[in-house]
């Protein structure tokens, strides 16, 4: 099982609060890699959210290969932040960890969001193809005010590998992950956090359900459905594919993952939509063990367990900064000063949602809708 | 003079040429005669031996001989009249004297071709090798990281889907805040949700009375008590106008095959339905006998039957192997899926039925664009049959396992894997592991299967098997009184007693189905196209149907 340390707060904090966190729970990973995601970043990106940020790694001819191409497309380098790297004989270096804020193409600068949102996909995924066979070039994230930094080792080691513990990076919301490597080899494609286009989530779990998801993903001709390397990196399309591509509010996640049974959507006010959702997206059920915590653009995040509640998941905070955890140490570890009774624990049926700038959080009733 | 042949009985079969020779025991036997009495073939006859026997009644042995005259029962050695191995005679020997034995040695399919006339029969091919089928098996077993699941304590859903599923795209839905809704006056195409099992076409005519009605209580009786959406299929040849007008109707799918029969009926109690029925099926290849038609000899054609199928009585009633209407997919099939979807106002799933063939991807594809098909039925070769030439059963026909691989797919490819359902068929039970045979279908691809001689094995205790066993349902003549309208035949089944073992068979399989599931993490839904959790034991399958080896 992995572990999970999602933090979402009004004001700017810094990573390593996930990192302790994750530290709390480390029986539960096997220091096999971190994954961290940042959003509304702060500090010197504060100034720069509408400009994407690439998040890579990449040896020195990646990162060659990598700057002519960007170059090629018109991309210019607007800021470049790189980790003050403390070398640690646990952890195998790569030669640079990069996050490089760019300048729009001239000819995208009118275009609309959309546009842009496509482009920066397209180019992170051709990025991807260039360099995934020589391991010259991984690239995790292209997208304005997000930040992505992952590598294989122990969190808290990696923390100190990167320097987080005395970098100024900071952000509003922060999803971690100390991962508990499984099925797969020790890969860095398959560290969560996932992120596309806005969306991200990272699991803790299974997917039994995996290959009919992904070929179900791979089919709908969005060339961002692939990859795959992690049988949890579908939770993200789904989320993106049924909040962007189709346009649905975010709790039909939920009742799209682990859909209710035909006489429970009878107790729903929408229960003609929801069985059409139910008979549509069909294949896109999740099984197995599963805790998926995302955020979407809009800053919203949320938690929800399978169909059976087979995974620990934990949300709780105070006004203006909840965490969502794997565990409750590192609830506590987060967030100390919170009222403890006011934790909670998702079951089967619900989804906690909290708005953004963590100003509420609810929990939605998948029977109740 | 004598011919030779005559004398030396040259131009007769000897009992080694036959498929069964009957082991008959005379000490045991008390002639009670019952045993001639019940072959459905006349293949044993009372006879009289002559019998020299030796005896010695002194101390010492003083041999004398007497001849004596004994009856016995003895095997004929006419082809017509050959063993099928029913094995109804020992079923009424009352001192087990007497069974048939099959004879690996016959050359019964060389000899059985009197007066030009190929041999026909009922039952499913004569194979009694490993299907592939029962070589795959569930190798995906969560274990620590993903807990397996307690089949006996979690909760599983174990439905499917008849009918064109709208893609999301597609959905007429309207997004606000926080919820979706329908937007009015849209068209939805009828989707049901059923029992992945579903009873495969078996008409009456084909069947006797109490074994369609055995079957028909059984459906009834697990959707409305055991709350199992199983859904079974008329055949052709309609089905009882009480029913037809009953509120039983939503359990049934209604066929129309080549020969329209039972139609008539169907389109008059069409203003009387109180329900729609489960679908329409419409029959243009069946998997046991591609290129036969189906064919109900005259002696089947009783007052019942002639009534239900508006025919005058005791006359052959052939449908034709291909729908004389049916000039191509593109406009003759499209319009009959659209005028049978018409007559109950696009309420009701209609789907084509094909035999399994290299050329399923190509009807799959027609089908993939034609709004109104609701599912694709794939009848593979292991399928059953009442009636047909032996060549069409055993040499004719595509196995169902890379049949319906291929068609899913292509679906995937084209991401329609959800849209157009696959039911597949042909075999599934074949010996016996229905619960592991659906599910294996199921994770390469099907949305249903259905079974057709697996039930009538298993509610009525059918005889056939693959070694040509019985095998008689074209003759009218069947020992268990299944595929019979001999009211001295089916007499002998109880349609209590076949419902009560469909309801068996059913809701074991559902539990086995739950033991294939639970420790493959399977539970919220069906687990469609879930190959990664299928091994085949051969490395030649694994390749043809792209999933794992195991060994």
């Amino acid at each position: 099982m992995c572990r999970l340390a999602a933090i979402t707060s009004n004001e700017y904090f810094s990573p390593m609060e996930n990192i302790l966190a994750l530290n709390t729970m480390k029986e539960g990973h096997d220091g096999s890699g971190l994954g961290l995601v940042l959003k509304n970043l702060g500090g010197e990106f504060e100034g720069l959210k509408d400009n994407p940020i690439l998040s890579a790694i990449c040896s020195e001819k990646g990162l060659e290969i990598m700057d002519n191409y960007m170059e090629s497309l018109g991309f210019y380098i607007k800021h470049v932040w790189k980790p003050v790297i403390r070398n640690s004989p646990d952890i195998p270096r790569h030669d640079h960890y990069i996050a490089n804020v760019y300048e729009y193409p001239k000819a995208y600068q009118d275009r609309s969001f959309k546009d842009k949102e496509d482009l920066l996909m397209n180019t992170r995924l051709t990025l991807r193809n260039m360099g995934e066979a020589d391991s010259s070039i991984f690239v995790f994230s292209f997208y304005p005010d997000i930040l992505t930094l992952k590598e294989v080792g122990d969190p808290l080691e990696l923390a100190e590998f990167f320097g987080l513990d005395n970098d100024p990076l900071k952000a509003k919301i922060i999803f971690a992950q100390g991962r508990q490597n499984t099925n797969y080899q020790i890969y860095l494609y398959a560290c969560h956090p996932f992120f596309i286009q806005g969306y991200c989530t990272m699991t803790n779990g299974e997917n039994t359900a995996f290959i009919p998801i992904k070929e179900f993903l791979e089919s709908r001709g969005n060339p961002g459905y692939m990859g795959y390397n992690s049988d949890s990196e579908v939770f993200s399309h789904i989320l993106h594919y049924m909040a962007r591509e189709l346009g649905y509010p975010l709790t039909y996640y939920k009742d799209i993952v682990t859909p209710l049974t035909t006489k429970e959507i009878q107790g729903r006010k929408d229960r003609d939509a929801v069985l059409m959702l139910k008979a549509a997206l069909r294949p896109l059920c999740i099984d197995g063990p599963n805790c998926v915590i995302g955020f979407t653009p809009d800053g919203t995040t949320f938690m929800l367990q399978d169909s059976k509640k087979l995974r620990p998941g934990i949300v709780g905070g105070v006004k203006g900064k909840y965490s969502l955890m794997s565990e409750e140490c590192g609830l506590d570890r987060a967030v100390p000063e919170r009222d403890k009774t006011e934790d909670m624990f998702p079951m089967k049926y619900d989804m906690v949602i909290v708005s953004p700038d963590a100003r509420e959080v609810k929990v939605w009733n998948q029977l109740k809708g | 003079m004598e011919p030779a042949e005559r004398l030396d009985n040259n131009h007769e079969l000897t009992l080694q040429d036959l498929p069964y020779i009957i082991r008959w025991r005379e000490d045991r036997c008390t002639r009670c005669g019952q045993c001639t009495a019940v072959c459905p073939v006349k293949a044993i006859e009372a006879d009289v031996f002559s019998q020299r026997l030796v005896s010695s009644e002194s101390n010492t042995p003083v041999p004398s001989v007497a001849r004596s005259v004994i009856h016995v029962v003895k095997q004929v050695r006419d082809i017509d009249r050959y063993c099928t191995g029913c094995g109804t005679c020992a079923l009424v020997c009352p001192t087990v004297a007497i069974e048939p034995e099959y004879n690996p040695h016959n050359r019964f399919l060389t000899f059985k071709n009197k007066k030009g006339e190929p041999f026909t029969r009922g039952g499913r091919r004569n194979d009694p090798s490993t299907s592939t089928l029962d070589k795959l098996k569930f190798t995906r077993i969560s274990m620590l990281t993903d807990p397996a699941l307690d089949a006996g304590r979690h909760e599983f859903h174990i439905r499917t889907l008849l009918g064109r599923i709208l893609p999301a795209e597609k959905l007429p839905l309207e997004a606000g805040n926080s919820t979706l809704t329908v937007k009015k006056d849209a068209f939805i195409p009828p989707v049901r949700e059923i029992y992945p099992i579903m009873i495969g076409s078996m008409s009456i005519g084909a069947l006797s009375p109490p074994m369609w009605e055995g079957l028909a209580m059984g459906v009834a009786y697990l959707n409305e008590v055991e709350n199992m959406p199983v859904v079974m299929c008329s055949g052709e040849g309609g089905m009882p106008p009480s029913l037809l007008r009953s509120r039983f109707l939503k359990y049934f799918i209604l066929q129309i095959a080549s020969g329209y029969f039972g139609w008539d009926e169907i389109i008059h109690a069409l203003p009387h339905m109180k329900e729609d029925p489960a679908g329409i099926e419409i029959k243009y290849g069946q998997g046991a006998k591609p290129g036969d038609g189906g064919l109900l000899m005259s002696y089947k054609v009783l007052k019942l039957i002639a009534g239900i199928r508006g025919v005058p009585m005791y006359i052959d009633l052939a449908s034709p192997p291909t729908h004389q209407t049916k000039y191509s997919i593109e406009e003759a099939v499209a319009k009959m899926i659209q005028s049978m979807s018409m007559a109950w106002g696009f309420r009701v799933p209609v789907y084509p039925k094909i035999s399994g063939t290299r050329t399923a991807q190509a009807v799959l594809n027609n089908l993939a664009r034609n709004p109104y098909a609701s599912a694709l039925y794939i009848d593979g070769e292991d399928g059953g049959t009442g009636a047909a030439y032996n060549v069409s059963m055993d040499k004719m026909g595509h196995p169902i396992a890379s049949n319906l691989r291929d068609c899913y797919l292509d679906l995937v490819k084209q991401g329609k894997q959800n849209e157009l359902p696959l039911i597949a068929a042909g075999g599934v039970g074949k010996s016996g592991n229905l619960a592991a045979n659906t599910a294996a279908l199921i994770m390469l691809g099907a949305s249903a299967v259905a079974i057709g001689k697996y039930i009538m094995q298993a509610a009525a205790g059918c005889f056939g098997n693959e070694y040509n066993r019985c095998n008689l349902c074209n003759t009218g003549r069947c020992p268990r009184g299944i595929t019979t309208q001999d009211p001295k035949l089916y007499r002998r089944l109880d349609p209590d007693k076949v419902a009560e073992r469909v309801v068996d068979v059913f809701k074991s399989t559902d539990i086995e189905l739950r033991k294939i599931f639970a420790p493959m993490g399977r539970s919220t839904q069906l687990p469609i196209g879930m190959s990664d959790g299928l091994s085949a034991s051969e490395e030649e399958i694994a390749r043809r149907l792209n999933i794992n080896f195991a060994c």
